[in-house]
């Protein structure tokens, strides 16, 4: 027990030491936090947008003073014509379109259809859609003002958005952030410093020590847990008092989750070093090969309903995708144990089925 | 130039020898982008939704039916009122709750507008939005389709002048079919070559060193702009093959439209590398371990791929973070890629940005190549 | 009478507030083996690396090769071979490869690069594994290998770092013997070394202890001015606290 408590001391110093590597690491959960709470938004406003105009009057006028008066649109352009859209378009000076018949005003006067032409930029289905959305939305509601009597049947929805009502977008990844920092910190930090025991030869040294393997191995990885948590706990200081993200549920539940999930990405680093034959095999498998897909098929950003079915089955062997909706449940929707049983139990079963996986393989190349 | 030519000739010989590396160089980026592009999507499909429908009638059958025919919609459970639908919620059984009021079809007939409550889910927020705009066009469509049906008995009058709705015709450019793979793959392209760039070349320099073999290297008459062109090249021809790679299979499979120039595009993609790889040289250069200048390179990645443009639009930031973007190379390359392919446009679209990453490529290996040093101070 | 190969005038470097070499002054001739003794961090592995130019001294100058280490370093890198404690031969690189890329960045043309590789393959006894990883070859062969590669382009003065550590004692006189051959030809080799034995093989040598030269001169001189029998005692007066020059 004493060796392997030195052993932890050792390892300690070792990180402490390293000055540059141990401010990255402290400030790498910070500012990644800052950075996605700040500028890293799926709203959408300030679309450019210009108006095909070709007889100004009263009723075009309406809708052109409220489209520029919206803080949704930016008004560009006011044109008598259509040439010239389509470079615009190319050009990404302007991302829609609204095309309105000629003499609006009478038409509106008689009773007439008012066809109206709506182009959206659609290269993005998603901001395609919205701005779609929101357009035919600002119409709607003009023609509604201008029409004379009643207008059409309407169906009006009042939406209520529950957990994230504003639909804040640091509410929306930053509990992510958490579980994606996590993920890669913690795999790379353990990745590298197995096999950079391996490289320089100094892991031959500890083998013929007292100390067991599994015990090295668990002495390297808890400075990196004790690490962990002081980013989780950073990155949840941050996100509540600079975005006053919400924390519904129990902080103990939390960080209890967080210091599963530490031990889950943990093993998932040991299970890397066991697999690759040197640091650069092991840092490139860990961020080339876990970055992308922890950003797409854990929930983090494109939501797991999105997905094709193969693809949510895949994302169910991903574990920060189980992480996430605990962090999620727990920060946004208050949720307890009752609820997120089944997703604790299958970070579990995850973390020791990696374990038994890592250490047995690292004990027969390590004999 | 003759020793940066063996230079080159080395990094090659060291990189191919080494099975691990080009299994991951080369497989990585591919089968990420396979796999992946699937999933890079917000589309959202059978989203699943409880109707507490208070009315009972045909019309808010009607509309329940209209909400189930497209393939948005599921609803898994009806409930007479709205006990239980909290839980179902926070259990996560459905995303959407419609909540149909009691009056609903005579307020239709008699006062031409009637109510509804639409509650969602917005944990994810980023779908709630579209879900919201998925159910109100369902709304609005049967609306106009009720308006023609129903008859219209307004108090204190038989007939009412009806009114036409507004004539709207929609068009969604450059991809009608809202295939999010257009737009997606050549960005996850980009991503994934400057992952494996960025990472590979940050390292490289602090490996050598570490080794050993940089002393001797530094012993010799090579110049330090030898010494930087021999590790930028080969990693430069590299990321191009990569690069090809995913166009191919962003062609081949997954049908990525190519409406503008390939010239262009290639001409972008060589002159953003440089930038890419440039930046991964000059972390080796300040960085003294390798875990240091993973660590660095990782950082850098992460900012870099947030605030391009990948996952979230440029013009969804705030002005400010807008203006810290046009620092970033990757923004700069994902705009080309996306208006060059998807949007067919040309050099006078796309010349002030290539020119201003050339100009970046210049400055970042300028800045490696001063800071290596082959003495030390 | 010709040139010194190497000159050095009260070269010094500090490392914060620690004095790695302490004004070091000395000359080696040409075609000279020079031997410099010293114990681990005596500062021998320092003062070679301000020679070849990695380091630059704190204060003080020095010549190679008839240039100036601080004003023309590339001049200097030019006619010098360098063999470091670590060979800094790349492992995974083949012998052939490794020999072809220095001859290149050396500037060695195509033809005597081919020609010089089969001579130290001959040489050396590797003609059998020129194909092979420098890592999968054995410790002796490597180490020549080294030295050969350091002399690949005919430099006029070689630097070898500790160059027979943790080598058989056979391939060491093999060595020695590939050290006597390249200074018969003019080369002047610069060796630092802990083997004192090997001091006995060198021309001249110089012992630094706490980063100044305690004693310099042929072995037989430097016994005589110490007043010890062999160099073993010889180092042993020198390094005891108190004894340094």
């Amino acid at each position: 027990m004493r060796a392997f408590l030195g052993f932890v001391r050792k390892e300690t110093l070792h990180l402490l030491r390293d000055r540059q590597t141990l401010a990255i690491l402290i400030l790498f959960p910070v500012v990644q936090v800052l950075i996605f709470g700040f500028a890293v938004r799926t709203d959408v406003e300030d679309i450019a947008i210009a108006i095909v105009d070709p007889t100004p009057d009263i009723a075009t006028n309406q809708l052109r003073e409220r489209v520029a008066t919206s803080d949704r649109f930016h008004l560009v352009e006011v044109v008598p014509g259509t040439q010239g859209l389509e470079l615009e378009f190319r050009r990404g000076t302007i991302r829609q379109a609204l095309v309105l018949p000629r003499d609006v005003e009478r038409k509106l006067g008689r009773g007439d259809s008012l066809p109206v032409q709506l182009l959206t930029d659609g290269s993005d289905p998603n901001t395609g859609g919205i701005m779609q959305g929101y357009a035919t939305a600002i119409l709607q509601r003009w023609y509604r003002d201008a029409v004379p009597a009643g207008g059409p049947l309407r169906i009006e929805a009042e939406t209520r958005m529950r957990y994230n009502p504003t639909l804040e977008s640091a509410y929306l990844f930053v509990p992510g952030l958490i579980a994606f920092v996590l993920t890669l910190m913690s795999a790379l930090m353990t990745a590298i410093s197995i096999t950079r025991e391996k490289e320089t030869g100094t892991m031959e040294m500890l083998l013929v020590s007292p100390i067991r393997p599994t015990a090295i191995v668990a002495g390297k990885v808890i400075p990196y847990i004790v690490l962990g948590f002081i980013g989780v706990v950073l990155v949840l200081v941050a996100a509540r008092t600079v975005f006053g993200v919400p924390l519904q549920g129990s902080l103990l539940l939390l960080l209890a989750e967080s210091g599963l999930y530490i031990l889950t990405a943990l093993a998932l680093g040991i299970v890397i070093s066991t697999r690759v034959p040197n640091q650069r095999a092991a840092m490139i498998a860990a961020l080339a090969g876990l970055m992308m897909p922890t950003l797409l098929l854990s929930g983090f950003i494109f939501p797991l309903d999105s997905l094709p079915w193969p693809l949510q089955w895949l994302s169910s062997v991903v574990p920060a995708r189980w992480f996430l909706t605990i962090v999620r449940g727990v920060m946004l929707k208050g949720a307890g144990l009752a609820t997120l049983w089944q997703e604790t139990l299958i970070l579990i079963g995850m973390t020791m089925f990696l374990l038994a996986v890592g250490s047995r393989k690292l004990a027969i190349r390590l004999e | 130039m003759r020793t940066t030519f063996f230079l080159v000739r080395k990094e090659f010989l060291q990189i191919f020898r080494d099975r691990t590396t080009v299994f991951q160089i080369f497989m990585i980026p591919v089968i990420q982008l396979l796999i992946l592009a699937n999933a890079a999507t917000f589309d959202v499909k059978r989203v699943r939704m409880l109707v507490v429908d208070e009315d009972r009638t045909t019309v808010s059958t009607g509309l329940v039916e209209r909400l189930e025919g497209g393939r948005q919609f599921r609803v898994v459970r009806y409930e007479p009122s709205d006990v239980g639908v909290d839980y179902a919620l926070l259990d996560r059984q459905v995303t959407a709750v419609l909540h149909i009021p009691r009056r609903f079809e005579e307020d239709l007939v008699r006062r031409g507008r009637a109510p509804v409550q639409l509650v969602l889910n917005s944990e994810e927020g980023a779908t709630a939005g579209i879900v919201q705009s998925y159910a109100t066009a369902i709304l609005d469509s049967y609306a106009r389709e009720l308006d023609r049906t129903l008859p219209a008995v307004r108090a204190g009058s038989n007939t009412v002048r009806r009114v036409a709705p507004l004539d709207l015709r929609t068009r969604r450019w450059y991809n009608p079919t809202r295939n999010y793979k257009h737009w997606m793959v050549p960005a996850l392209m980009v991503s994934l070559t400057t992952i494996i760039g960025l990472l590979l070349t940050a390292q490289n320099i602090v490996r050598e060193d570490e080794l050993g073999t940089l002393e001797q290297l530094n012993v010799t008459p090579m110049t330090k702009l030898q010494f930087i062109a021999g590790k930028l090249i080969p990693f430069w021809l590299i990321a191009l093959v990569i690069f090809s790679l995913g166009l191919l299979i962003g062609r081949l499979v997954f049908g990525i439209p190519m409406r503008g120039s390939l010239l262009l595009v290639y001409l972008a993609a060589a002159v953003y590398l440089i930038v890419v790889l440039g930046l991964g040289l000059w972390i080796s250069t300040v960085t003294r371990t390798q875990q240091q200048a993973m660590f660095v390179a990782f950082f850098m990645i992460l900012i870099f791929l947030l605030m391009s443009g990948l996952f979230t639009p440029v013009e969804s930031m705030p002005k400010w973070a807008q203006l810290v973007a046009e620092a970033n190379p990757v923004k700069h390359f994902v705009g080309i890629m996306r208006a060059v392919l998807v949007r067919g446009a040309g050099i006078e679209t796309v010349g002030r940005p290539i020119v201003g990453l050339a100009v970046a490529g210049i400055g970042v290996l300028a800045l490696a190549v001063v800071r290596y040093r082959k003495s030390v101070a | 009478m010709s040139e010194p190969a190497i000159t050095a005038r009260d070269l010094t470097r500090r490392f914060g507030s620690f004095t790695a070499v302490n004004a070091i002054t000395f000359e080696v001739e040409q075609g000279e083996v020079f031997g410099f003794l010293g114990a681990n961090g005596a500062g021998k592995t320092t003062a070679m690396r301000m020679l070849i130019g990695v380091l630059q001294p704190t204060s003080g100058s020095a010549t190679v090769a008839g240039f100036d280490i601080r004003a023309q370093p590339e001049q200097v890198r030019r006619r010098i071979g360098y063999m470091s404690q670590k060979f800094s031969l790349y492992e995974d690189l083949t012998v052939r490869e490794n020999i072809t890329l220095y001859g290149g960045i050396y500037g060695v043309s195509n033809q005597d690069i081919a020609t010089r590789t089969g001579e130290i393959l001959t040489r050396i006894g590797l003609e059998h594994a020129g194909n092979e990883l420098v890592r999968d070859i054995p410790l002796g062969w490597k180490q020549q290998l080294a030295f050969s590669v350091a002399l690949l382009h005919r430099p006029g003065v070689v630097f070898l770092d500790e160059p027979t550590s943790g080598v058989d004692p056979i391939t060491r006189r093999r060595f020695w013997e590939l050290i006597y051959e390249t200074a018969a030809q003019g080369t002047t080799v610069l060796i630092t070394t802990h083997y004192l034995d090997e001091a006995e093989y060198c021309r001249r040598i110089s012992i630094m202890v706490d980063g100044a030269i305690a004693a310099m001169g042929t072995p037989t001189e430097v016994r005589q001015a110490v007043g010890a029998a062999t160099l073993d005692d010889v180092f042993l007066k020198l390094t005891r606290p108190g004894a340094a020059a």
